[in-house]
């Protein structure tokens, strides 16, 4: 297993994993002094390749660069204080991860990757879902369409959000407890390995995984789906990689944890 | 396509690779962590070549390859505090971050619409396309073209399909017809190869 993923090594450095392979090496690496000084040395002999595809860029792209940055503020440097372990505010404005320095998943886990276009319209397409909520201009007329079960839960009073972020795909859990219902919406989530499904499962207080569910295929920057069973009773979310059709049992470690707390 | 003619043929590029007037890119990412926006445009006049170069590399479309860009230098404006010297040059740095986000956005501008594309449409002309009128005549660009060409074909293909194309190993393994897993070692063997033919540590 270990000389397997280390052989990941190359495809890792110059991003040819998917996103699954891609966290689950990275957690490996955190622990792998040797990966990683190979995972440089690679990364700087790849990059050397663009020396072969110098271009000079348009003129304008200096331009909006710099006026760009001008209204940006620099991220202070790590300073390595722990802190807390991170609400929904310290996922926002935590570090950005960059990706040649190697980081163990654990504080991955915690923190936003730049805020890319596509990211940006997946927020966007977020509050589109919101947007029904939240929008000044909707005054709550009898001419709405009936809720769907999604808006029922992200319009509850007692609606409360957890959010994680992986590689730039991002999961959001909204629930209700007076509804005893929880939706995931799964943003930029890459399609599931060939012959995989995502499986969602709540976390009984004791541990145990209760399957919610298979994620929709949907080729969609955000995907979202009600999950089955009562969201009162549990502690978290999980999110594993299946065979296709869903398992009784988790069958690998979940790509994503989240607590509700 | 830039004139290099400009410069007598020994002489290094301007930017990037004029050797002795090259300023210390990891100080000036430190400056620009500080906020200084004179540094940081030195720091993109040292670097835009190469890394909008690779950007375009990738994503194909000047459009794009411009947005992409632009998001890349913004995140290393916004993140130069996080450039760890320890752990590599600032320009490999830099153009880890400007590659993540051009592959992903191709990744991504095929998953919007990832319907009955077959790889063999699109990639007769993908796998081995570093063709003579992109190709860069400055000598670090000879340099990189000589090792490379110390690569096996496979090799060679596999890296650059993972590198420039932007494609994963799996879908690699795919374009070229080799097993699922075969892929990975070609790449990780080719990168090992280009690295000890470039005589480089980390």
């Amino acid at each position: 297993m270990n000389a397997d993923i280390h052989g990941l090594s190359g495809a890792y450095a110059v991003d040819a994993l998917d996103d699954v392979e891609r966290a689950e090496f990275e957690r490996h690496l955190g622990q792998c002094p040797e990966c990683q000084d190979e995972v440089a040395s690679l990364r700087a002999a790849a990059v050397e390749l663009t020396h072969a595809s110098a271009m000079t860029p348009p003129p304008a792209l200096r331009d909006s660069v710099l006026r760009q940055i001008a209204t940006v503020r620099p991220l202070p440097p790590v300073t390595g204080r722990t802190g807390s372990s991170g609400g929904p505010a310290a996922e926002r404005s935590a570090p950005l991860e960059a990706p040649a320095t190697v980081t163990p998943l654990e504080s991955r886990r915690r923190r936003v990757r730049p805020m890319t276009w596509l990211v940006a319209a997946a927020a966007a397409a977020v509050l589109l879902i919101g947007g029904i909520v939240w929008s000044p201009w909707d005054d709550g007329g009898s001419q709405q369409p009936p809720l769907t079960a999604t808006e029922q839960v992200i319009r509850a009073k007692d609606a409360q959000r957890f959010e994680k972020t992986i590689d730039g795909a991002k999961a959001t859990i909204v629930r209700s407890k007076s509804l005893g219902k929880a939706v995931i919406i799964a943003d930029n989530m890459p399609a599931a390995p060939e012959g995989k499904d995502f499986q969602i499962w709540f976390e009984n207080p004791d541990g145990a995984m209760v399957s919610a569910g298979l994620m929709p295929h949907e080729a969609k920057p955000t995907v979202s789906m009600v999950l089955d069973g009562d969201a009162s009773k549990y502690k978290g979310v999980g999110i594993t990689v299946e065979p296709a059709g869903g398992s009784p049992e988790p069958t690998s470690a979940p790509i994503a944890l989240i607590e509700f707390s | 396509m830039v004139v290099m003619s400009a410069f007598s043929p020994g002489s290094p590029a301007p930017g990037e690779n004029a050797a002795p007037r090259q300023p210390d890119l990891g100080e000036l990412l430190r400056a620009s962590a500080r906020g200084d926006e004179a540094a940081f445009a030195q720091l993109y006049d040292a670097t835009s070549r190469r890394l909008y170069g690779l950007v375009l590399r990738v994503v194909r479309d000047p459009a794009q390859a411009e947005e992409v860009a632009q998001e890349a230098f913004l995140d290393i404006w916004r993140t130069s505090a996080r450039f760890d010297p320890d752990r590599g040059s600032a320009m490999s740095w830099m153009l880890t971050i400007a590659h993540r986000k051009a592959v992903d956005r191709v990744r991504s501008a095929e998953a919007a619409s990832r319907r009955d594309e077959s790889y063999e449409a699109t990639t007769q002309d993908r796998a081995y396309d570093i063709t003579a009128e992109e190709v860069e005549r400055s000598l670090d660009a000879q340099r990189v073209r000589q090792a490379l060409a110390s690569l096996t074909e496979t090799q060679r293909g596999a890296v650059q399909l993972a590198y420039f194309g932007g494609y994963t190993h799996n879908e690699v393994a795919a374009l070229l017809g080799i097993p699922l897993g075969t892929a990975k070692t070609r790449i990780r063997d080719g990168l090992i190869r280009l690295r000890d033919t470039l005589g480089m540590q980390s």
